[in-house]
């Protein structure tokens, strides 16, 4: 697994992109498959970014895997702020109409939708967040 | 992320190019915030839109909500496949007008 360490904080979302992108570069991924992790990638990493450490400043670490074949991608966000399990979560409700829909909740929702599985670990004082998809 | 505005007396289009995620999104909530209250019909061009997330979802949905009860409406166009995916597993599709 290679591994990347950025500050928690939503303005080094473009670093984690970037090294998430030239990792699937090494395999034929569709658009619609990159446009999929990148919209994973970005509610997590935000998710992180405002909740992990707030108000303090930490660091998140993100670590890319592809293998198998046809090719499955897995990333795994691991930070050591406040224990949070966002799988916990009861999902957004989405049969609500529009004014009784609260702004929020939508982007762990997204994230199981289009992921192929979402594992959360909690240990030795780390959050750890995994998420597969294999690639057709 | 582009935004092209184009007013005609109280119908309002804007067309957005490129990303409307966590970085974008607060520029689109910035025009609504600006202009959206003297508007009564609101379409949302999104053919060069290539990417969604739900920091933009959340904004549309300020602006449906907004739109609503000062009487007026909202109408998405030219959603991408891709783009539609994302309306679809939120349940958007069900509380946004897209045409």
């Amino acid at each position: 697994m290679e591994i990347i360490t950025v500050p928690a904080e939503s303005a080094a979302l473009e670093t984690v992109n970037a090294f998430i992108e030239k990792k699937l570069e090494a395999i034929d991924c569709p658009k619609r498959a990159r446009m999929q992790m990148r919209l994973a990638v970005e509610e997590i990493f935000v998710n992180i970014s405002s909740y992990a450490y707030h108000p303090e400043v930490g660091e998140a670490e993100i670590g890319v895997d592809i293998d198998g074949d046809p090719p499955a991608v897995t990333i795994r966000f691991l930070d050591r702020g406040r224990p949070f399990n966002p799988l916990e979560k009861p999902d957004a409700d989405t049969t609500l109409s529009a004014s009784e829909r609260e702004i929020g909740g939508l982007g762990i929702l997204l994230v199981k939708k289009i992921m192929d599985q979402v594992d959360y670990a909690y240990e030795d004082g780390r959050n750890i967040l995994t998420i597969k998809k294999e690639i057709e | 992320m582009t935004i092209s505005k184009k007013m005609d007396g109280d119908k309002m289009v804007l067309a957005l190019e490129d990303r409307l995620d966590t970085t974008t999104a607060p520029q689109l909530e910035n025009e609504f915030k600006i202009c959206l209250y003297e508007v009564k019909e609101l379409v949302l061009d999104l053919e060069k839109l290539e990417y969604l997330s739900s920091a933009g979802l959340r904004v549309l949905l300020a602006a449906q909500k907004q739109m609503q009860k000062q009487g007026g409406e909202m109408v998405i166009i030219n959603v991408s496949e891709i783009i539609m995916e994302v309306f679809e597993v939120t349940g958007f599709v069900d509380i946004i007008t897209i045409k």
